[in-house]
């Protein structure tokens, strides 16, 4: 098996609000595989997005260590982990958080511009079929439009983990499954390590492995033993 | 980071309104710094040069008859670069179609041209020829009041003999560039003219042959002008020498140094008091726009951006606006102050303006914006960087609103469901509240700071003209007259009253301050030259001691019951010590006023006047005019009704224009502040009210929620808003106020109102534009969508 690109051991995360505290994460120990394709199924609330969050580097842990291969993340302080995110790790948002105020090209160009060794814009855009509407700006497309820009824009930098919060989650089945089909591409053209969370129970047939989320801990492992296609899934 | 600045300029584009509102507070503060120091600046250098090239004189003294040779003794004080004598008399003029008596200060010319000091500025024309004793050079006010043009001709009853007089110069003198006829409170340059004849002419009809009756000296930079003045003194004393002066008392220069001082205290209270506001509106304003931008600045720290790069493309777009309001309100300043000095400049009738650019005031005025708006900027954004991104992305948590009031009393029994929603969110967010409603309240308070100087211009007029002085005119003599000469005014046609008024110049003094003043007798049940006291009922002068102008009582440390010791200037020079036994209200000139035989007494002279009060018929007027003309002994008649309508016309407008330029800038400000708010509160709210559209509130209702915080914070932002005016105000007239001139602060109900109606307005308009965006809310992008 190859080397772990994330390992975590004993990750805890603790929210305040108001008076009351938050165990999202409840000492989670995990290793992600490079090249893995995992899915993070589970319900609302039961620490998906915050170990996303502090696996992209979005968000501190409260105990707990995290590396990303030989490099503790939860040592990294705010600028340490600025130049984490800038050079290893690419993210896809469920509401695509674009900028609307630029292009398709654009917006990818946001993260080409401080990148090492980024492809072409276009390039990245191609990836996700989107290259004969990269001058239209995000309100003149549509959300699986929106959705492959934010991908295109998240591995235009050529990252080695793609952080993708429900990137289906605000799209019909349609257009999901190209969303997926374009994530799917990615992960076997670059080798990124991508990481799905998704309420979408049937996506996790696309997964190498599915982790099951409840309660701030990982309830069940499951191995796929043969990944679909993307068209072949049904939602 | 060329994306970054594409996104910039979308931004600013996208923004476009509110960047403009925002660059137009910035815009009505620069403005005013630049428009008030750049006018001041130009004023001061004008009048620099026009005394140094003119060779305006330092010292002054007027003299009954001295020999010419007593020149050279003055010549000789240590301190003196230069002496002046010549001839100078008052004398009534007649001037064709004007029935009103005019008035002419005569002043000699030497027989070589120019006077060393106080050089003539020929506008048109020449100087007379030596000997002519019909030609004559007047002022230009004079002349273009009267249209007279080169060979125009009038007569003057000079020494008790009428001759007609040619112009043959029209020009300016730095010795007159402020000019008041005898007993007058305000320059009438139909009534009263400097006119310039050869010192031959002149000294042949007065019988000055080899003598002079005044003198003028220039002083060394070093040279102490109190010392040149008691040598003088000393030597004119046996030639009928009056108390010799300096600059700060001549009249010209006195009202011009007061005009610039009113001018440069406008210009130290008003403009920083505007640049603050603007800079902490722009502060409020931008901290919150930046709060906007929250997920977009969680999206730039997720994609890879280091706070600082982040930070920095805020700061330009900030920079950006700055930069457009400083270069609006550079161009508006400039153009406004080049307005002011020419109006300054046509009033004080200089003969040329030197317009001074203040390179300084721009760069000071943008640093200071530019650091407010940082400042507020760099506030919002350390609180957004804090955050993790994941934070920062998600929207701010709400607020926790709680109850106010126990169940029982549950607002919402009381109030609508929106009025609730509206108080919740007033109260859940008391900081941002806070901070919209001292916007408005100091854009409130800034116009009443300007719109209140137009009613206490109206006040000065009502106290001074209806209350003070309520003579319909004041007939002055060349010289002091004994008593009878009342009785002989008193007869003439159309005189209903007649009230005796003398004047005696001395200095005033208490300690170390001293000051020279002129102290009036007046008869004690004086009704038309009353007196009024600070709680602006008349006074009726008591027997013994001296009333004094408040402010002088102010300036010199005493109260009612103190002792001051006064220099009588005429006369037998003597010091005696008086007590001060009433306190007057007064706006123009610091004064004493006596009883007038106690004054009597105290000159040890026979009661005497220098000027008649009278009460006019006001059918008879013509006839009194005529009668006046042919009266050798008088040299002057000041007419109230046309000195309050030269007030009005000349003095008032200048503080009125003023305070209208001002006010201008302050509704600018203001409105500014109030569109940012509602537009800053709409972006802030555009989910919750799309989600009320949702549930299927309609449109007017959602404008209603949002609307009625706007005109709560708006109401709310008032009362406090006039007490901030009030205290603007209150600065304002306190650095205002001066020897020469000052007012009473005054702030009409009516100010108020005009001030809050303003700020009201901007929130209609701005109310306008919220529906308008409301009606444009695209409900599921804005639901679906997190920009």
């Amino acid at each position: 098996m190859a080397d772990p690109v994330f390992s975590a051991r004993a990750l805890t995360k603790t929210y305040t609000s108001g008076e009351t505290q938050v165990l999202a994460l409840r000492a989670l120990d995990l290793k992600i595989f490079a090249g893995e394709m995992v899915v993070l199924l589970g319900p609302s609330g039961s620490g998906k997005s915050t170990l996303l969050n502090i696996m992209g580097g979005l968000d501190h842990a409260t105990s707990g260590q995290l590396f990303f291969r030989d490099q503790e993340l939860t040592n990294l302080d705010d600028r340490g982990l600025t130049a984490y995110r800038r050079q290893h790790v690419g993210f896809v948002f469920q509401f695509y958080n674009l900028i609307p105020s630029l292009t398709a090209y654009e917006n990818v160009t946001l993260v080409t511009e401080i990148s090492d060794h980024p492809m072409r814009p276009d390039e990245a855009l191609a990836l996700v079929g989107l290259e004969p509407r990269m001058h239209h700006f995000p309100a003149q497309l549509s959300g699986g439009e929106q959705q492959r820009v934010a991908i295109a824009r998240a591995i235009a930098k050529r990252p080695d983990v793609l952080l993708c919060d429900e990137p289906t989650g605000a799209l019909d089945s349609k257009t999901g499954i190209r969303v997926i089909e374009a994530l799917l591409g990615i992960n076997a053209q670059l080798g990124t390590t991508t990481l799905i969370i998704t309420h979408n129970a049937s996506i996790q047939d696309v997964a190498d492995r599915v982790l099951f989320f409840a309660d701030g801990q990982i309830s069940r492992i499951h191995k796929n033993e043969a990944r679909r296609a993307a068209a072949e899934l049904v939602w | 980071m060329r994306t970054l600045d594409i996104k910039l300029f979308r931004d600013l584009v996208r923004l476009w309104a509110q960047a403009l509102a925002i660059a137009l507070v910035i815009a009505g503060g620069v403005s005013t710094v630049v428009l008030a120091v750049g006018s001041l600046r130009s004023l001061e250098e004008t009048r620099i040069a026009y005394y140094e090239r003119h060779q305006f004189a330092d010292v002054f003294a007027l003299v009954r008859r001295a020999p010419k040779t007593l020149l050279t003794q003055i010549a000789e004080i240590p301190g003196i670069t230069a002496v002046q004598g010549r001839i100078a008399k008052l004398a009534l003029l007649d001037i064709p179609q004007f029935r009103e008596p005019a008035t002419g200060q005569f002043i000699s010319l030497p027989e070589d041209g120019q006077p060393s000091l106080n050089r003539l500025y020929i506008r048109l024309g020449r100087m007379p020829e030596p000997g002519r004793g019909d030609e004559v050079v007047v002022t230009e006010g004079f002349a273009k009041t009267h249209a007279f043009t080169l060979g125009s001709h009038f007569a003057a009853i000079l020494n008790g003999r009428k001759r007609d007089l040619v112009v043959v110069g029209i020009a300016l003198s730095p010795e007159f560039i402020y000019a008041i006829g005898p007993g007058d409170r305000m320059p009438d340059e139909r009534r009263f003219a400097i006119v310039w004849m050869s010192e031959k002419a002149l000294a042949a009809v007065y019988d000055l042959d080899g003598a002079f009756s005044s003198v003028t000296l220039k002083l060394m930079r070093d040279a102490s002008e109190g010392e040149v003045i008691t040598r003088l003194d000393a030597l004119l004393d046996r030639y009928g020498g009056q108390a010799a002066y300096g600059r700060k008392d001549q009249t010209s220069h006195a009202f011009l140094d007061h005009g610039l001082d009113m001018l440069r205290n406008m210009s130290r209270t008003l403009p920083p008091i505007f640049l603050l506001v603007a800079a902490f509106l722009i502060n409020v304003t931008l901290s919150r726009i930046v709060a906007l931008e929250r997920e977009q600045i969680g999206l730039l720290k997720a994609l890879g951006y280091r706070n600082a790069a982040i930070a920095w493309h805020y700061i330009k777009f900030i920079i950006v606006i700055v930069m457009i309001g400083v270069v609006i309100g550079s161009a508006a300043g400039t153009w406004l102050g080049t307005f002011v000095t020419e109006l300054y400049g046509d009033f004080y009738r200089f003969p040329f303006l030197v317009f001074v650019q203040s390179p300084d005031v721009y760069v000071a005025a943008a640093a200071l914006s530019l650091g407010a708006a940082i400042v507020g900027a760099v506030r919002a954004l350390r609180d957004i960087v804090r955050l993790p991104p994941a934070v920062a992305m998600q929207p701010p948590a709400p607020p926790r609103f709680r109850r106010l009031l126990p169940a029982s009393f549950a607002i919402r029994n009381v109030l609508s469901q929106p009025a609730v929603m509206m108080v919740r969110n007033i109260s859940g967010h008391p900081i941002r509240a806070m901070f919209t409603i001292a916007g408005m309240s100091l854009a409130t308070g800034i116009l009443i700071a300007s719109l209140f100087l137009n009613g206490t211009m109206e006040a000065l007029i009502d106290v001074t003209y209806f209350m003070s002085d309520r003579q319909d005119a004041t007939v002055s003599f060349v010289e002091r007259r004994p008593l009878n000469a009342v009785n002989q005014i008193a007869r003439l046609p159309g005189i209903l009253a007649a009230e005796p008024f003398r004047e005696v110049p001395v200095r005033i003094r208490n300690g170390k301050i001293e000051r020279r003043i002129m102290i009036s007798g007046r008869p004690c049940d004086a009704d038309l030259n009353r007196i009024i006291d600070t709680d602006l009922h008349p006074v009726v002068l008591p027997e013994t001691g001296l009333a004094i102008s408040s402010w002088l009582a102010q300036i010199l440390g005493t109260q009612v019951g103190d002792f001051v010791e006064i220099d009588l200037l005429e006369g037998q020079r003597r010091t005696v010590s008086l007590p001060v036994t009433a306190l007057v209200e007064d706006y123009f000139g610091i004064q004493g006023m006596m009883h007038f035989d106690a004054l009597a007494r105290l000159m040890r002279e026979a009661p005497a006047v220098n000027s008649v009060s009278v009460s006019l018929d006001a059918n008879e007027r013509d006839r009194f005019y005529d009668a006046i003309k042919s009266m050798p002994t008088v040299s002057g008649v000041a007419l109230q009704r046309v000195s309050l309508a030269n007030f009005r016309d000349a003095l008032a407008v200048l503080v009125t224009t003023m305070a209208n330029i001002y006010t201008g800038l302050a509704a600018v400000i203001a409105f500014g502040v109030v569109y940012n708010s509602a537009r800053i509160s709409l972006s802030e709210r555009a989910r919750e009210l799309a989600s009320l559209r949702v549930l299927g509130f309609t449109r007017g209702e959602v404008l209603r929620i949002l609307l009625l915080e706007l005109a709560v914070l708006t109401l709310l932002a008032q009362p406090p808003g006039w007490a901030i005016g009030y205290g603007l105000a209150w600065t304002l007239q306190t650095k205002m106020a001066g020897e020469l001139m000052r007012t009473r602060l005054i702030v009409d109900h009516s100010t108020y109102v005009l001030a809050s109606a303003m700020v009201i307005a901007a929130a209609l308009f701005s109310a306008l534009v919220v529906r308008r965006r409301i009606n444009q809310l695209d409900l599921v992008t804005v639901l679906k969508t997190r920009d």
